[in-house]
C-alpha cells in the first residue's frame, strides 16, 4: 500500500557504494584476509594454544572499546579509560580480604564513579570530553598508585585468577566475559530507548535537545557505562596477570580501544556506533600485531604498520562528502 | 506550451538593453548531466542576455541546483554546450568559472567565523605593502564595501559575531566583484530580512545598470516579480519556458514548475489553505491515528473526543495554550497569547521582532520569564523535555541545524521524540514503531526509498514532513511550527499547508510563525503580531487584511485593525514590504 509513496529517490554513485560497503564491512574482509594469510605462512596460527593466546590478549580491549565506541558515538571520547583499569586493580588486593565478590563490586563501582565524574564534566559543566577525561586520566592513574603503592602487589585469590586464566569448553573465561558485552551492547545499541538516544545525540545534539530526549542523562550514562566496562577490563587484567600493578596497566588503553573503533567503522564524528565492528577492529589489530611479532618483525616496524593500518582505516571510515 | 529561448522565435521582440545579435552573457544549451544513472538535467537552455536580471524557478529537484553547478565549474556537463559571451566554455574548477567572470553566491555562507570581517572580505586577495598585509588599508576598504551594501559593522570583529543577516551581506560582498559580468544567486535571500532584501535588490539593480547580468533564484514569487526581467522555468531537468517575466502570471508560473494544476482549487489564492476555517477538515484516517496512539488520544482528547470532554475555547480546560509575560533579556518584552485548541494563530514580525524566540521561549529552549500554560497548567521549569511531556512540539525553523538528525534512517528520525512511548522498560517495540512508521509516511506522502532511507538523502520537503510526522506522533496538544514551508519547494509547502488545515481540524492548537503575508493572511484564524519583542497588534477574522498586517509589522498599529490612517499606514516608511498582487483577493 505504501508502494506508490516509496519510489526510489536517489541513486548513490558507484564511488560512494564502494566506500560504504568498505565502511560498512571493510574490517570483517580484512580480518578474513589476515587470518587466511597468517595461517597460510605459519600453521601454528590456527593452533588452540595461539588461539586461547590471542583471546587472553585481546579480551580486556573488546571490553574497554565497546565502551569508548559508545562515548565516540555521541561525538565524545574517553581518555581515562587506561587510569580507570588501573585503579580498578589497585582496589582488588586492598578490599580481596572480604572476599573476592565485594572486591570486584567495588571496583566495577569505582569505574562507575569516575565515568560519572567525567560525565557530569562533559553533560553538566561542557567540559570538552577530551579535556574532561584527560584530566581524569592523570587524577586517576596517581589515585590508584596512591592506594596501591608504586610496586605491584601480588593477588592469590582463586575466584579471581579463575577468571583471568581458567576456560569454559576451552574458550577463556575473559572471552566469554567479551563475548556477552558485546551481546549487551550490541541489543542496546540496537533496540533500547537509550541506544537510540545516544546515536541521536551524537548526530545532532541541539536537534536531540529540542526533540525533548533528555540528553544531559544520557551522556552521563555512556561515561558511566564506560567506566564500569574499563574497571571490568581491570579487573580481568588482575586476574590474567596475578597482580595489580596501577603503575603499567592498562597504559595506553585509551589508544588501543580507541584505534579498535576506528578500524571497526565507527566514526569519530559521531552518530553512529558499530558494536560488531569494534570487536572485529580490536580482533584486527591484536592479530595483526602478534602475526608481526610471530615472524619476528622488529616492534618498530610493527607499530608503522599498526600506523599505516589506521590511517587506513580513518580514510575508509571517514564521512563521505556531499554529493 | 513549452517555448524555446526566445532567440529563435521571432514573435518576441528584442528588448531594450539586449540589442539582437549580440552574444548571450551567458547561455547553456541542452545540457544532460546525470549521477550515477539518475538524470539530473536531460537538456535543459538558459539564455541570459548582457544586463538583466534573470529568473531561474523549479520545483526542488527540477535542476536548479545542479545546473548552477555546472555554470560554474563545479560539475562537469556530460552533454551540451555551456558559452560565456557567446565563447564555448568548458570550466573545470570554480576557480576557472570565476577568473571568467562568474561570481556565484550560494544559500548557505562560506565564511571562516573566527576571522575578523575586513580578513573574510579580502580573504587571498589581500591588499599588501610591502609584502605584508596592509591591515589598515583592508579595514577602511572593507567599511566602503559594506557601506554600499547598507552594512555598518565593525570590520575588525569576527564574523560569527554577527547576526545572519549581516553575514550574509558580507558574503555577498565578498562574491559580487563589482567588475563581474555575471552574478549566479541561488536563494541569497532566505536568511534576510525585507530591508535586507532591498538592499540587495539595490545592488542587483546597480549590477544590471553597469552591464552585469545576474541569475537569481529564489522561493519567493514577490520577490521574483519584483526585480527579475526575464523567467526560464525549468522542470524534470528540462526547459520548460523561457520568456518577460512580467507576461508570465503567478498562477501559469506555478502550474508550469509543478506540471500540474495544483492549485487550481483556490482560484485567487496562493496558498492550500482552506478559503473558509469552518471547512478545515481531519484526515480520513484520523481515526486509525487514534488506534495507534490510543494513551495520548485519551490524555489530551482529539478530534470527535475533544468535543466531549474539557477542550473547546472557553471551555474548563481553558487555552490550549497560554502564554504571558514572556520576557527574556535580549528578545521579549512581555510577550502574552492564548491559543485555543483548534485555532490556527498566526505570529508575525520582522526578523528579529521575537517570533522564534517566543516559541523557543516556550519549549524552554531558550531562558525567559513568565508562565506558559498548556491546558490551564502552567509548565514550571521549562525545557524542552518538560514541553514534549506537557503537549507542546515545536517544528523548528533551521530544519538542518535544530530538526533533523541527518546520519539517522526516516524510520529512526520519525520516532526519536515518540521513543519512551513506544517502549517498554526501556526496549524499543519495533512492531508499534514500524506501524506509526508506515502511517505517517503514507499520510504525509512522505518520498523515500523505504522507512531506512538516512534523513539526509531526502529532499527539503520531505525532510520537512518527517518532522512534522515526528511531532504528530506525539499527538500534540500544542504545535509551534516555526516557518514550515520556508525553503521548500511548491508542491510540498502545499501540502505542509494542507496538513496544517487538518491539525486544526483534528483539535490541536497551532502556533503558525511566517514571514509570508499569505501564509499568515489565509492560514490563520486571528494573527498576533510582535514589534521589538511584544505585541504590536492582534487581529481577529475580518481584520486580518495585508494593509493591516503590514501596518503592525512596522510596529504602527497600538491596537487591533482600526479603519484610520489604513492607507497612510500601508505607505508610510513601508518601501520594502510592497503588498503581494494576491494578498488583496486573500483577505476580501
Amino acid at each position: 500500500m505504501t508502494a506508490a509513496v516509496l519510489e526510489p529517490v536517489d541513486g548513490a554513485g558507484t564511488r560512494d557504494r564502494v566506500l560504504d560497503l568498505a565502511q560498512r564491512y571493510g574490517v570483517y574482509a580484512a580480518l578474513v584476509v589476515l587470518i587466511a594469510v597468517a595461517t597460510a605462512m605459519n600453521s601454528d596460527f590456527m593452533s588452540v594454544s595461539n588461539w586461547r593466546v590471542q583471546l587472553f590478549q585481546v579480551a580486556p580491549t573488546v571490553l574497554v572499546a565497546l565502551g569508548m565506541a559508545l562515548v565516540i558515538g555521541t561525538e565524545g571520547v574517553d581518555l581515562s579509560v587506561g587510569a580507570t583499569i588501573a585503579l580498578a586493580a589497585s582496589i582488588i588486593p586492598l578490599y580481596i580480604g572480604y572476599g573476592p565478590a565485594p572486591a570486584i563490586v567495588l571496583a566495577l563501582l569505582l569505574g562507575a564513579a569516575a565515568g560519572l565524574v567525567g560525565g557530569a564534566m562533559v553533560a553538566f559543566a561542557g567540559v570538552q570530553p577530551i579535556v574532561a577525561t584527560l584530566s581524569l586520566m592523570i587524577g586517576l592513574r596517581g589515585l590508584a598508585e596512591l592506594m596501591n603503592g608504586a610496586a605491584a602487589k601480588p593477588v592469590e585469590d582463586p575466584s579471581i585468577l579463575d577468571l583471568g586464566e581458567h576456560g569454559i569448553a576451552g574458550v577463556p573465561v575473559m572471552a566469554w566475559i567479551a563475548l556477552a558485552a558485546t551481546g549487551a551492547v550490541a541489543y542496546t545499541v540496537r533496540r533500547t530507548t537509550f541506544g537510540r538516544q545516544l546515536v541521536a545525540i551524537g548526530d545532532n545534539k541541539r536537534a536531540s535537545l529540542l526533540a525533548g530526549l533528555p540528553v544531559r542523562r544520557v551522556l552521563v550514562t555512556v561515561y558511566v557505562l564506560s567506566g564500569i566496562l574499563a574497571a571490568l577490563a581491570g579487573v580481568l587484567i588482575v586476574g590474567h596477570g596475578a597482580e595489580a600493578d596501577p603503575a603499567n596497566q592498562g597504559l595506553n588503553m585509551e589508544l588501543s580501544a580507541i584505534t579498535a573503533v576506528v578500524v571497526g567503522g565507527t566514526p569519530l564524528s559521531g552518530g553512529r556506533v558499530r558494536v560488531l565492528g569494534t570487536v572485529a577492529g580490536a580482533m584486527f589489530m591484536q592479530l595483526a600485531s602478534a602475526v608481526l611479532i610471530q615472524h619476528n618483525v622488529p616492534t618498530s616496524t610493527t607499530q608503522i604498520v599498526e600506523a599505516v593500518l589506521i590511517c587506513l582505516a580513518v580514510y575508509v571510515s571517514r564521512e563521505r562528502g556531499t554529493r | 506550451m513549452p517555448t524555446r529561448p526566445d532567440e529563435t522565435d521571432p514573435s518576441v521582440p528584442p528588448e531594450a538593453g539586449a540589442p539582437t545579435g549580440a552574444p548571450a552573457a551567458l547561455e547553456a544549451r541542452e545540457v544532460v548531466k546525470s549521477f550515477g544513472g539518475v538524470h539530473a538535467l536531460r537538456g535543459a537552455d538558459l539564455l541570459v542576455r548582457p544586463g538583466e536580471v534573470h529568473a531561474l524557478m523549479g520545483e526542488n529537484g527540477a535542476g536548479k541546483s545542479t545546473l548552477i553547478k555546472l555554470l560554474t565549474g563545479v560539475y562537469r556537463p556530460d552533454d551540451g554546450v555551456i558559452a560565456l559571451h557567446g565563447t564555448e566554455r568548458a570550466f573545470r574548477t570554480p576557480l576557472e568559472a570565476q577568473a571568467a567572470g562568474i561570481s556565484t553566491i550560494y544559500q548557505e555562507v562560506n565564511l571562516v567565523p573566527m576571522m575578523s570581517v575586513a580578513r573574510n572580505l579580502f580573504l587571498g586577495r589581500e591588499p599588501r605593502r610591502r609584502g605584508l598585509v596592509d591591515v589598515r588599508a583592508m579595514n577602511r576598504m572593507s567599511g566602503e564595501i559594506l557601506e554600499r551594501y547598507g552594512v555598518r559593522v565593525d570590520v575588525t570583529a569576527p564574523v560569527h559575531t554577527l547576526g545572519l543577516g549581516a553575514r550574509q551581506m558580507v558574503a555577498l560582498a565578498r562574491a559580487v566583484r563589482l567588475d563581474a559580468k555575471v552574478v549566479i544567486m541561488d536563494e541569497p535571500t532566505s536568511s534576510l530580512e525585507p530591508r535586507e532584501v532591498q538592499t540587495l535588490f539595490g545592488v542587483i539593480r546597480t549590477l544590471r545598470e553597469q552591464g552585469a547580468s545576474v541569475v537569481f533564484v529564489s522561493h519567493r514569487l514577490d520577490e521574483l516579480y519584483e526585480i527579475c526581467d526575464r523567467v526560464t522555468v525549468l522542470r524534470d531537468g528540462r526547459t520548460v519556458h523561457t520568456g518577460a517575466m512580467a507576461e508570465l502570471p503567478r498562477t501559469e508560473l506555478v502550474a508550469l514548475m509543478l506540471g500540474r494544476a495544483l492549485l487550481a482549487a483556490h482560484d485567487g489564492r496562493v496558498t492550500a489553505f482552506a478559503p473558509d476555517k469552518a471547512q478545515r477538515q481531519a484526515a480520513p484516517d484520523d481515526e486509525a491515528l487514534g488506534e495507534l496512539l490510543p494513551a495520548a488520544r485519551r490524555k489530551w482528547g482529539r478530534g470527535k473526543d475533544r468535543d466531549r470532554q474539557a477542550g473547546g475555547p472557553g471551555g474548563p480546560g481553558g487555552p490550549a495554550l497560554s502564554i504571558s509575560g514572556l520576557t527574556d533579556r535580549h528578545r521579549l518584552r512581555g510577550v502574552s497569547l492564548d491559543v485555543e485548541p483548534g485555532e490556527v494563530v498566526g505570529l508575525g514580525g520582522l526578523l528579529g521582532a521575537g517570533r522564534s524566540e517566543t516559541a523557543q521561549a516556550v519549549i524552554g529552549a531558550r531562558p525567559a520569564t513568565g508562565a506558559v500554560k498548556v491546558g490551564g497548567k502552567e509548565i514550571r521549569r521549562r525545557s524542552p523535555q518538560a514541553a514534549v511531556r506537557a503537549g507542546i512540539a515545536m517544528l523548528a525553523e533551521d530544519r538542518k541545524a535544530d530538526g533533523v538528525i541527518p546520519g539517522l534512517s526516516v524510520r529512526e528520525n520519525i520516532v526519536l521524540a515518540a521513543l519512551p512511548r513506544l517502549s517498554r522498560a526501556g526496549i524499543v517495540s519495533t512492531a508499534r514503531q514500524d506501524r506509526i512508521v508506515e502511517f505517517f509516511m503514507t499520510r504525509l506522502r512522505i518520498k523515500a526509498s523505504s522507512p531506512a532511507q538516512l534523513v539526509q538523502d531526502l529532499s527539503g520537503g520531505n525532510q520537512q514532513k518527517v518532522l512534522l510526522a515526528r511531532w504528530m506522533c506525539l499527538n500534540p496538544r500544542v504545535l509551534l511550527l516555526d516557518e514550515p514551508t520556508r525553503g521548500i519547494d511548491v508542491g510540498a509547502k502545499a501540502e505542509v499547508q494542507t496538513i496544517i488545515d487538518q491539525l486544526a481540524a483534528e483539535g490541536i492548537g497551532v502556533l503558525l510563525i511566517s514571514s509570508e503575508l499569505d501564509e499568515l493572511i489565509e492560514g490563520s484564524d486571528r494573527v498576533v503580531v510582535l514589534h521589538t519583542g511584544s505585541v504590536a497588534a492582534r487581529l481577529d477574522g475580518d481584520e486580518v487584511t495585508a494593509p493591516n498586517l503590514m501596518r503592525a509589522l512596522a510596529g504602527e498599529g497600538s491596537d487591533s485593525g482600526a479603519e484610520a490612517g489604513l492607507e497612510a499606514g500601508s505607505e508610510a516608511g513601508l518601501e520594502f514590504l510592497e503588498p503581494p498582487q494576491t494578498a488583496e483577493e486573500g483577505a476580501s
